[in-house]
């Protein structure tokens, strides 16, 4: 809502100035967005009148004028300016007058001939961004007023962003009730006379839809003058309201919704047809509104009609057809309350938003009908005459917005607010709210005017009493609050650990989209189910990803396209994957290497990572939890077959993938270089072992190395798997330190070297227990694995 | 002293002086006092004379072979000295090469301010719970009282997936899940991403909230009061000015928009704070009754407060980070500015 401030201090002018105005309307609720001047400053410009005007003898464009300004003698002034004529009024600036810009007006010559000041245009008052010829005044504008106080421009623009509750204060009147209450000063609403009935002609209205409209008013205005302008103080207060003029007609319905907050639409009487009906709409039905855009209607839709078709968009904005234009003559003006509930939602669903709608569907007042139509009668008779035909109203009482009494119980406003206020106090506050207000025993039982459609409850009136006081005059207490000790859950592990830990070994954190691109979910992850948005930002943030690695890549690129050659990031957060019908929002972890192991450093070759630098920090993180996993070669759609690992649980779960981006993905992706990817669940790396003591053994533990002589395509997990299927409690550590092929190893073979450590609780191992143990493993991998010792 | 012994002292100090290294005058000590050493064996041939000579004699041989050893030891901390200094000088190095090895990387500034923000309440034993990020319009909307076709609905530009499942335009529906399942005395702070269909230089379509509230018997505005002003002091480490203006949350009553003197300026007036003084950071307000009703618990026995905060907007306060949308690019030379 914008509003000019000279306006509003019409109504209510309280002693302050304007920086104090908005502070106490911000402070009120009423969040002023911004004041803008209602002109550019400017100085020395007056009203003048073209007294003659003769021809320049050097130059064909321009103009000899005599203005009187005012002076005792009229000013010789050369104009270029094709609309000016003689016995025009126009603003005219002085010698020693300043125009926006810091334009300083001076005697000059123009191709020889003297002038002593300047004809403006509403350009050069910084009135319009463009104008073509000057600016012309009212015929009766007095000579030699300054522009400014003529046109009251001394004026500011307060924007202020309103909440959806407060209906009441979209308008000026709305607005200075609320100031008069914050400042203690009487606010009435000027009474308007009505008008007599100048003859008897009325429609005929019927509606069909009470509740929705439990009251329509309308009148017959008759001969009114297609070729009035709307006054200059009107088009300014406009102006200032961020309207545009558009006809007189027009102008005075907009500036009631100002003035009072109550919509009203003008029809073109001889357009119509028989009576209005107020009904709702056939399903299908189409109506061609003043924007030029042609809707079909459902039946939800409440239409004000003829008796042959839709006319309008009830509450919403009027048909094309039936509007007022430059040779309607007589009109039939409209002024109904339609409930907040008819109207919610209706403009956004024919994708409309309009100034009708935004009020309707937060609510008029009920109550003012009857006056915002005399009101706008009066403007319209005074500015383009005609005669006024006598009121129609059609009222459903029963259908009227009820405004019940709310009890306000006083121990409420102390164990809320925690302040204690005067009886008097809080029944003034309401008082000059509008609510009615009577004593009861817990407190008052306060009833709101028809203006207020958000207070409906105890919690309601708390607000206002909070927000009459104001909120910074309210205690601020410290919290005393009823704890518990906290838990300390070690089964699990906290996620910031595991974060930390990837921080620590090089991976920079990012976060990226939860929607994608299409075209990269399909080539990541073909196979899984994505969700489509209805209605995305853009095809690049249009699906959810089922998998963290599509934003991970994007991200890399980024830094990549930026000279980064060695990039490690990692993400948490959710996926989204449709399975079986149902969403699943799974939490993960996902990550991403490429480049180099280390960032460039001297003394240090470089190295380009590789599947086991990676597999590193993922056996890190798996070692903070003491949960063991399995790796597993699997095919993943993303992923080089040969390079991608499966992680699997104890139980068989699966932990999530660690592999190196398909080459044929990487050349299509625009990747130089390889990237390796991870991607786990949170919920089973997080997965905690809470530590369990075993003795330790006093006794000397003993290392015996064998050399294994496998198949290719004998993995190391197959080889550590048969050795613990033998479950010997003696051993104690298996490791790998060796896999060769080459010379000594036939082809299709490779040898690979493993450390045992056996250790017993009960007595040092002598060379031939242990011998038994190492033949009973070599039988075991022999058959399992076909391995042979080496010679 | 015998010519012979004579000769030997001189030969076997001759030895030590042309000794290189530790090894070598190990050598020669052996070569003349070990087992068959020459000395050792001038000893042993004392049992063949006189015990009137061999006395003499024993004092003769014990002052060479007591020589010999001096002159030895003296010679031996001479090389050990001398190795010492060759390996001190051979292992010098420059130490102000840089280290080698892993980088630390960093923790991108939403977490991190995520994590100072929930560090502050878990310290007072709010408890931290998630939520679904693809929520029903029940929990996003309905129970919070934003009934269909509410205008403040419109205040939230809401990605849809059909007409009942959107993404969460705001992390109060945590509210609602947490009401459902548990009874008070509740203290939660709900951190997460959340949606708006929108994008613009100060919109971005993703962002990441901090939802609180605290539900249980006696429960004040001047409670909530405190605890927003404790926790924007904590939050910034100074006393910062704040200032609570009435505003409208259709799940709050009485609601309230909370604003902080600008830290850019210091409240005197800059583009940031749109030449006000103050910057809005949080809504908040006491939780509507018909919230409450929603999740059946009662107004009258308990009350609360819920407050609900933009994590990008208080990093970018904290960091003085200029633009949102440099959050979501992912560049490197961004996220490497906040280890």
């Amino acid at each position: 809502m914008q509003l000019s401030e000279t306006w509003l201090r019409e109504l209510v002018n309280p002693p302050i100035s304007t920086a104090e105005l908005v502070e106490q309307l911000t402070m009120a609720g009423l969040e002023v967005d911004s004041v803008t001047l209602a002109a550019a400053d400017f100085s020395g410009v007056v009203v003048g009148e073209v007294l003659s005007m003769e021809p320049h003898p050097d130059a064909d464009r321009l103009r000899v004028c005599k203005v009187e300004v005012g002076t005792a003698e009229p000013l010789q002034i050369v104009c270029g300016a094709s609309n000016v004529r003689v016995g025009l009024k126009i603003p005219a600036a002085l010698v020693g007058a300043v125009l926006p810009g810091d334009f300083k007006i001076k005697k000059s010559k123009l191709r020889g001939v003297e002038s002593f000041g300047m004809l403006c245009s509403e350009k050069e008052l910084g009135l319009a961004k463009d104008a073509e010829g000057l600016m012309e005044l009212p015929a009766d504008s007095p000579v030699g007023t300054d522009i400014r106080d003529y046109l009251s421009l001394n004026d500011n623009m307060i924007e202020v962003d309103l909440t959806p509750n407060r209906a009441d204060c979209l308008s000026v009147e709305g607005i200075a009730r609320e100031v008069a209450v914050l400042n203690r000063l009487d606010f009435k609403p000027e009474h308007v006379t009505p008008a007599l009935a100048a003859h008897q002609e009325t429609l005929a209205v019927a509606v069909e839809a009470a509740e929705y409209c439990p009251r329509y008013t309308g009148r017959l205005i008759k001969n009114v003058n297609p070729n009035a302008q709307t006054p200059l103080w009107m088009q300014e207060r406009l102006r200032r309201s961020g309207l545009r003029s558009l006809g007189p007609l027009v102008d005075v319905t907009n500036y009631v919704l100002l003035e009072m907050g109550q919509p009203l639409h003008a029809f073109d009487a001889d357009k119509l047809t028989g009576g209005i009906q107020v009904r709702l709409a056939q399903a299908g039905e189409k109506l061609s509104l003043l924007n030029d855009q042609e809707i079909v209607l459902d039946n939800e839709t409440l239409v004000i009609a003829d008796d042959s078709r839709a006319l309008a968009l009830a509450g919403v904005m009027g048909g094309s057809e039936s509007a007022v234009g430059d040779t309607t003559n007589n009109i039939f003006l409209e002024c109904a309350f339609f409930s907040p509930e008819t109207i919610m939602g209706k403009a956004r669903r024919y994708g409309l938003h309009t100034d009708s709608s935004h009020r309707f569907e937060r609510g008029v007042d009920p109550y003012l009908q009857s006056r915002a139509l005399e009101r706008s009668t009066q403007l319209i008779l005074s500015i383009a005459g005609g005669s006024a035909g006598p009121v129609t109203e059609v009222k459903t009482e029963t259908a009227l917005p009820k405004r019940l009494p709310v009890l306000l119980r006083k121990q409420q406003v102390l164990d809320i607010l925690c302040v204690e206020l005067e009886d008097e106090v809080i029944v003034d506050i309401f008082e000059r709210l509008g609510m009615f207000v009577e004593t009861s025993e817990e407190g008052w039982q306060i009833t709101p005017p028809g203006f207020r459609f958000d207070i409906a409850i105890e919690a309601d009136l708390i607000e206002e009493v909070a927000r009459i006081v104001g909120y910074n005059n309210l205690p601020q207490s410290e919290l005393f609050m009823r704890s518990e000790l906290s838990k300390a859950p070690e089964a699990m592990l906290e996620l910031d650990r595991a974060k930390d830990l990837l921080v620590d070994r090089g991976y920079q954190e990012a976060i990226t989209y939860s929607f994608v691109d299409e075209a990269i979910q399909k080539i990541i992850a073909p196979d899984d189910q994505f969700i489509p948005l209805q209605n995305p930002i853009s095809s690049e943030l249009a699906v959810m990803r089922t998998t963290l690695w599509c934003g991970l890549l994007r991200a890399a690129l980024h830094n990549i396209n930026r000279q980064h050659s060695r990039v490690r990031l990692f993400e948490t957060g959710l996926r989204f994957v449709r399975r079986d019908g149902a969403i699943h929002q799974q939490k993960m972890l996902a990550g991403l290497a490429i480049g180099d192991v280390y960032a460039e450093q001297w003394g240090d070759k470089g190295r380009a990572i590789d599947f086991f630098d990676v597999k590193a920090d993922l056996e890190a993180l798996f070692a903070l939890t003491a949960i063991a996993v399995r790796f597993e070669a699997a095919n993943h759609p993303a992923l080089h077959p040969g390079q991608s690992a499966q992680i699997l649980s104890e139980s068989g779960e699966n932990v999530g993938w660690l592999g190196m981006l398909h080459p044929l993905f990487e050349k299509q992706l625009d990747f130089d270089s390889r990237v390796f990817l991870f991607e786990l669940d949170q919920d089973l790396l997080l997965n905690k072992a809470i530590p369990a003591f075993k003795p330790l053994s006093k006794l000397p533990s003993v290392r015996r190395d064998m050399a294994l002589i496998i198949d290719e395509a004998v993995t190391a997990g197959q080889i550590v798997d048969a050795i613990k299927s033998c479950n010997e409690p003696m051993i104690q550590d298996i490791m790998i330190f060796d896999v060769y092929r080459g010379s000594g190893v036939e082809a299709g073979c490779k040898s690979i070297a493993l450390g045992l450590v056996f250790q017993d609780f009960s007595q040092t191992l002598t060379d031939s227990q242990i011998d038994a143990i190492f033949s009973k493993l070599l039988a075991a991998l022999a058959d399992k694995t076909n391995a042979k010792l080496r010679d | 002293m015998s010519a012979t012994l004579e000769d030997l002292l001189a030969q076997a100090l001759q030895e030590l002086a042309n000794s290189q290294d530790l090894n070598q005058l190990d050598q020669v000590r052996v070569h003349y006092l070990g087992k068959k050493g020459l000395f050792t064996l001038q000893m042993k041939e004392l049992g063949k004379l006189d015990p009137d000579q061999r006395r003499e004699a024993g004092q003769v041989i014990n002052q060479a072979k007591n020589h010999f050893q001096e002159t030895l030891e003296a010679k031996k901390q001479a090389l050990q000295k001398a190795a010492l200094q060759q390996r001190l000088a051979s292992e010098s190095i420059d130490v102000t090469l840089p280290g080698r090895g892993q980088q630390v990387a960093g923790l991108h500034p939403v977490s991190r301010t995520l994590r100072r923000i929930v560090k502050i309440f878990a310290g007072v034993g709010f408890d931290v719970v998630e939520g679904p990020e693809i929520e029903d319009d029940y929990h996003n909307f309905g129970a919070l009282n934003i009934p269909d076709h509410h205008p403040a609905r419109a205040m939230h530009d809401t990605f849809y997936f059909d007409a009942h499942t959107v993404l969460r335009t705001h992390t109060s529906p945590v509210q609602i899940r947490v009401m459902e399942t548990q009874r008070p005395p509740l203290k939660v702070i709900a951190p997460g991403r959340v949606y708006r269909c929108d994008s613009d230089i100060t919109h971005t379509p993703m962002f990441h909230q901090v939802e609180g509230f605290l539900v249980d018997s006696g429960v004040s505005f001047a409670d909530l009061k405190g605890v927003v002003y404790e926790f924007l002091s904590a939050f910034f480490e100074k006393d910062i000015q704040v200032r609570f203006r009435p505003s409208y949350f259709p799940f709050t009553e009485p609601s309230a928009e909370v604003d902080i003197e600008c830290v850019m300026c210091e409240g005197k007036g800059c583009r940031v704070c749109g030449h006000t003084g103050w910057l809005e950071v949080m809504g908040c307000g006491m939780i509507h009754p018909e919230v409450f009703k929603s999740v059946g618990i009662s107004n009258e026995l308990y009350s609360g407060f819920a407050f609900g905060m933009g994590v990008e907007r208080l990093a970018m306060l904290r960091y003085g980070i200029n633009d949102l949308r440099l959050f979501f690019e992912n560049d490197l030379k961004f996220l490497q500015q906040f280890r």
